[in-house]
């Protein structure tokens, strides 16, 4: 009889529990737009935080919602643009596809040394220590800040400065923001004719930190028919929409900063 | 003593001389898995707070009205962690409806929490002590906060612990349980304090 009751008195409270659950779950029950899931479904699926949301979750909630445009997923490309265009019934424009570049080319033996940085290994934590550890106050500092966020193992350091394979970067932007020196820029993949300096001074200090550097010199402002260079800040700035990628600026440039893909 | 200032010193001894963490040692997956973070440790802090208070309530309702008429009282711990689990679904549910922004800060920790053993040990440490209705629901609310206090402790050193140089080999998990050890022992001292 004992045992009875007890089953009895187990069994009825998981019962009315499980009934009393039951119940709040049609209560409390919130609706779900099946189009989330379809919209997650679509998106790259890393949690890289590219579109700006904490993850993929978020992001297919801010697209259903309206806040976020179907070309939000960088990594994703074109591929997630038309998912989520035929789930949300809009017509895909494929955005320009982008890619992150370095724009530095002051590796080991070509930008000066000030000293010899055997701290902590960060670009941030060297930044800090008397403008870095290159002569260049602009230059990559090369301790790969940049190489540890990327999600999608694209960077690598090379000759003391970081190389991104074009082939692996998803466009996410880390390592723009991880970049103490800004050197890391987020350019059409189609630009092939780059300035690869960011030196803002004059002529003579730029000229004396690093064999690389751009010097202001403005032979490539003559040199392009097109006239989409300017010199501005100290150095060479090409507009990629005027562009022909003749290479003619890389021809005459005299510090080789001007590379051709 | 009156009866407030009693109240009063049990609210103190549940939160610092009978710390579930420290001196009961009840609770310690969550208090060393989710304690990264200073506002991730609060988060936790507060769902089990809101969870251990209910689940003193209805546990007592159920140790005291069901199984005690009918003699039941074996069946306390099971009855128990069926009462809790379903408490802590509910209260997902619940939260998910009325205050999605609240559900938002601590979704995620509740179906941590239906295996949180500091739960069920305050329903069980309630029945042995033989608290009434008021004690029970105190040292569950009480109780709770002692362990937001020790997690939200833990994770603050823990944060600082990421930075400090240490000896490779106690990097991490080894030096946040000596962290834990050397806490374990500062809140022995609250042990003479009630």
């Amino acid at each position: 009889m004992q045992i009875l009751l007890a089953a009895l008195v187990l069994g009825g409270l998981g019962l009315v529990l499980g009934i009393l659950l039951t119940i709040a779950s049609k209560i409390f029950y919130v609706e779900i737009d099946p189009r989330v899931e379809e919209v997650r479904a679509c998106l790259a699926g890393a949690n890289c935080g590219a579109c700006g949301y904490a993850g993929c979750d978020a992001c297919a909630q801010a697209v259903v919602k309206g806040e976020a445009g179907i070309n939000c997923c960088p990594p994703g490309g074109a591929a997630a643009a038309e998912g989520i265009a035929k789930v949300m019934g809009v017509a895909a424009e494929v955005a320009e596809p982008k890619v992150a570049r370095v724009l530095c080319q002051g590796a080991t033996g070509v930008a000066a040394q000030r000293y010899i940085y055997d701290g902590y290994k960060s670009c941030q934590a060297a930044a800090g220590l008397a403008c870095g550890p290159k002569e260049c106050r602009y230059a990559c500092i090369g301790l790969g800040d940049c190489v540890e966020r990327c999600p999608f193992g694209a960077i690598s350091i090379q000759n003391g400065i970081a190389h991104i394979d074009e082939k692996l970067c998803k466009a996410c932007g880390k390592c723009v923001a991880a970049c103490p020196r800004s050197v890391i820029q987020m350019m059409p993949a189609s630009a092939k004719v780059l300035v690869r300096c960011r030196n803002m001074d004059a002529a003579k200090p730029a000229f004396a930190v690093c064999t690389a550097s751009c010097i202001g010199c403005g032979r490539c402002v003559k040199a392009c028919a097109q006239e989409a260079i300017q010199v501005v800040d100290g150095f060479a700035h090409i507009d990629a929409s005027k562009c022909t990628q003749c290479g003619e600026c890389a021809k005459v440039c005299p510090r080789k900063c001007i590379t051709v893909e | 003593m009156s009866e407030l200032t009693k109240i009063l010193l049990f609210m103190v001894s549940c939160i610092l001389s009978h710390n579930f963490i420290f001196s009961r040692f009840l609770g310690c997956c969550p208090f060393l898995g989710v304690s990264n973070k200073v506002s991730t440790a609060a988060g936790m802090g507060l769902a089990v707070t809101f969870v251990m208070t209910l689940a003193s309530l209805f546990t007592y309702g159920v140790y005291h009205w069901l199984l005690v008429p009918l003699g039941l009282k074996y069946l306390d711990t099971i009855s128990f962690i069926l009462v809790i689990a379903a408490l802590v679904q509910f209260v997902e549910m619940f939260l998910k409806k009325s205050s999605p922004s609240l559900y938002g800060a601590l979704g995620i920790y509740l179906p941590l929490i239906t295996t949180n053993c500091a739960v069920l040990g305050v329903a069980v440490l309630n029945v042995s002590e033989g608290y009434n209705l008021v004690y029970s629901v105190l040292n569950g609310t009480f109780g709770a906060l002692g362990f937001m206090l020790a997690i939200v402790l833990m994770a603050g050193v823990r944060e600082r612990l990421e930075t400090a140089n240490i000896p490779k080999c106690l990097r991490g998990f080894p030096a946040s349980l000596i962290m834990a050890s050397m806490m374990a022992v500062g809140f022995m001292g609250f042990t003479g304090l009630v």
